[in-house]
């Protein structure tokens, strides 16, 4: 089965988003065993700068098409363009990161190609399916990650689906394919571009969870805003980054690009830790696969407790001022 | 006068979930759960409340989904909406975005003359972020995701933010366009009392005929293009979540349970220096 995997470039660091590569291994370990290629399509104004380390996690082809009138995500365009080119590559399966630029253009693409789209998988594997032969599998939690639902597309071809950052793993070891880059030619329309970009606002130093080697959280237990500043105080004692559960965001404890969860960052670290976080799938979906977790909780039946490796049941607000205290005598 | 159609949808509480709605075996009991506007959706309308209170509007809501989604239609009487039409007909049922999208666009090219469509991000039970995408690209309207706030709107555009992750991009976007609006980019209004006395007793198809329904054939739509028969993906499988056990280390609140807990974690995890 041959794969498309729609490649990203982060606009600030002119580099390829993480995603890309996870998504080309993703789809190495889909195409590959079958004999099938697995073929990237880029549009934007240049390349990304580190374009060649598609071909170590398994990309055979890279179509592109560079223009000026692309450096900003005009959907319209884009999806003239990244669907000229699966059109011509005709692949079984399409994968694009769930990304905002993802999830923008992969669903117009998706209605124009009539077939189905199935977002924010969490796994992707082939098999066997009726009288079909292999087809795509594609695993999502649904209602707010309460329920895992396999979803496949039987009838209808290219096969799409978007995965989000950080949710594909990527090889110990790098294939050595080699580069082979490919532009791609279109006629290129002016009525495609609508909007017009009248500024662009790089963003203050965005959290970076997913590169923390300790990640400490704060959920709907921590109270209020007030109280956050322990969860902040502990992070910073351990040089972790600070993280919430989606219902301190919604309480408006914290911004939400600290966000753990199906909506918000997915994170692997060392140490995680979950302080007054009941444990819905919605935030375990984005933590647990935490190396190991620490929970504080008052609730002992909390559902985190379940997942976690260690654990305090009391007041979050009387344990963590006693950890801070400890943690500067250890130092 | 601009003409604006919002799209809502009637979702499961799924960021709520507590005590009833929590089966014995930890799954979750979907029936349980209250059915609420879909939280984004009410951003979308504020937004389209708010260019109406700018530059003068008809304001239109419409839903898909079962009959008593009229409850949210209602919900946005009360907030301003100056039409609604609730979509539904059991040959839509179980209808993917695709299937979903197809509906959707038809209902608005009945509107007719729309100069604006406005929907949420996305909706809690799927969190697909589909379905205001696939509408713009079968009614052939430009589209701004992630709207994030409205700067400014006039009789020719509107200026909007876009949370595009690492950057916010500031777009002029003409009219006709759909817009997908995040939650950050405003604060839902709440419901008016006058508005609540006037629109509480209606029901769709009333005497009134305030909620109208409108149904596959008032569409003229193709019947294998909706519901599951439109709908290119499958459910293959279901899967409640179950929590999983593991070893779990207990430690107790005490302050020497606690300095032994602060030096397990240093020990293993903390690069000191």
């Amino acid at each position: 089965m041959k794969s498309v995997v729609f490649i990203e470039k982060n606009p600030v660091t002119k580099r390829l988003r993480n995603v890309s590569l996870e998504l080309t291994y993703k789809a190495y370990t889909l195409s590959h065993p079958q004999g099938s290629e697995v073929v990237g399509v880029f549009c934007g104004e240049a390349l990304p700068e580190d374009s060649d380390r598609l071909f170590q996690f398994g990309m055979d082809r890279l179509l592109y098409h560079t223009d000026q009138r692309l450096a900003q995500l005009h959907s319209l365009a884009y999806k003239q363009v990244l669907e000229a080119m699966i059109r011509a590559e005709k692949p079984e399966i399409v994968l694009f990161g769930a990304t905002h630029t993802g999830r923008d253009v992969a669903p117009l693409i998706a209605s124009s190609l009539k077939t189905g789209l199935t977002a924010d998988c969490t796994q992707l594997y082939t098999d066997e399916y009726k009288d079909r032969g292999k087809i795509l599998y594609q695993m999502r939690p649904a209602f707010g990650g309460n329920i895992l639902a396999t979803i496949v597309t039987p009838d209808h071809r290219p096969m799409m689906a978007t995965v989000r950052e950080g949710v594909m793993l990527l090889p110990e070891e790098h294939l050595q394919n080699p580069v082979r880059m490919e532009e791609f030619a279109i006629d290129f329309n002016d009525i495609w571009l609508k909007s017009e970009f009248m500024e662009i606002i790089p963003k203050v130093k965005k959290v970076d969870l997913a590169a923390a080697n300790i990640v400490v959280s704060g959920g709907a237990g921590v109270g209020n805003r007030e109280n956050f500043r322990l969860i902040r105080e502990l992070a910073r004692a351990l040089g972790g980054e600070v993280g919430a559960s989606r219902a301190a965001v919604d309480f408006g404890f914290i911004e939400k690009d600290h966000q753990v969860g199906q909506t918000g960052s997915v994170v692997r670290p060392k140490l995680y830790i979950a302080c007054g976080i009941s444990g819905q799938i919605q935030h375990r979906a984005g933590m647990e696969e935490s190396q190991k977790i620490l929970a504080i909780n008052k609730d002992p039946e909390a559902p985190i407790f379940n997942i976690a490796h260690m654990g305090i049941i009391g007041d979050l607000n009387e344990i963590i001022p006693v950890m801070l205290r400890y943690l500067k005598e250890e130092v | 006068m601009k003409r604006i159609v919002v799209l809502a949808k009637q979702v499961p509480d799924t960021a709520n979930i507590s005590g009833d709605a929590m089966k014995a075996d930890g799954t979750v009991n979907r029936a349980a759960l209250p059915a609420i506007f879909n939280p984004e959706d009410l951003n979308a309308l504020e937004m389209a409340l708010t260019v109406k209170d700018r530059i003068g509007a008809e304001v239109h809501v419409i839903t898909m989904g079962p009959p008593k989604a009229v409850e949210i239609l209602k919900h946005a009487l009360y907030m301003g909406a100056d039409y609604v039409g609730l979509i539904t007909d059991r040959r839509f049922a179980a209808a993917d975005t695709l299937a979903t999208s197809y509906v959707l666009a038809a209902a608005i090219k009945k509107i007719g003359a729309v100069d604006l469509v406005l929907a949420g991000r996305q909706a809690i039970d799927g969190d697909t972020a589909q379905v205001g995408p696939q509408v713009a690209d079968k009614i052939g309207f430009n589209q701004v995701t992630y709207v994030s706030a409205l700067r400014e709107v006039n009789d020719n555009y509107l200026i909007v933010e876009r949370d595009g992750e690492v950057q916010t991009e500031v777009i002029k976007a003409a009219y006709p366009v759909l817009l997908t609006v995040c939650a950050e980019a405003n604060t839902p209004r709440f419901p008016n009392c006058r508005r609540m006395l006037r629109f509480f007793r209606l029901d769709m198809n009333d005497n009134t005929g305030i909620i109208p329904v409108i149904n596959m054939d008032d569409l003229a739509l193709a019947e294998e293009r909706c519901g599951l028969k439109g709908s290119p993906t499958r459910v293959h499988k279901i899967k409640s979540i179950m929590l999983k056990g593991g070893e779990l280390k207990m430690y107790g609140t005490d302050v020497t349970d606690i300095r032994q807990l602060v030096r397990d974690i240093m020990k293993d995890y903390v690069e000191v220096g």
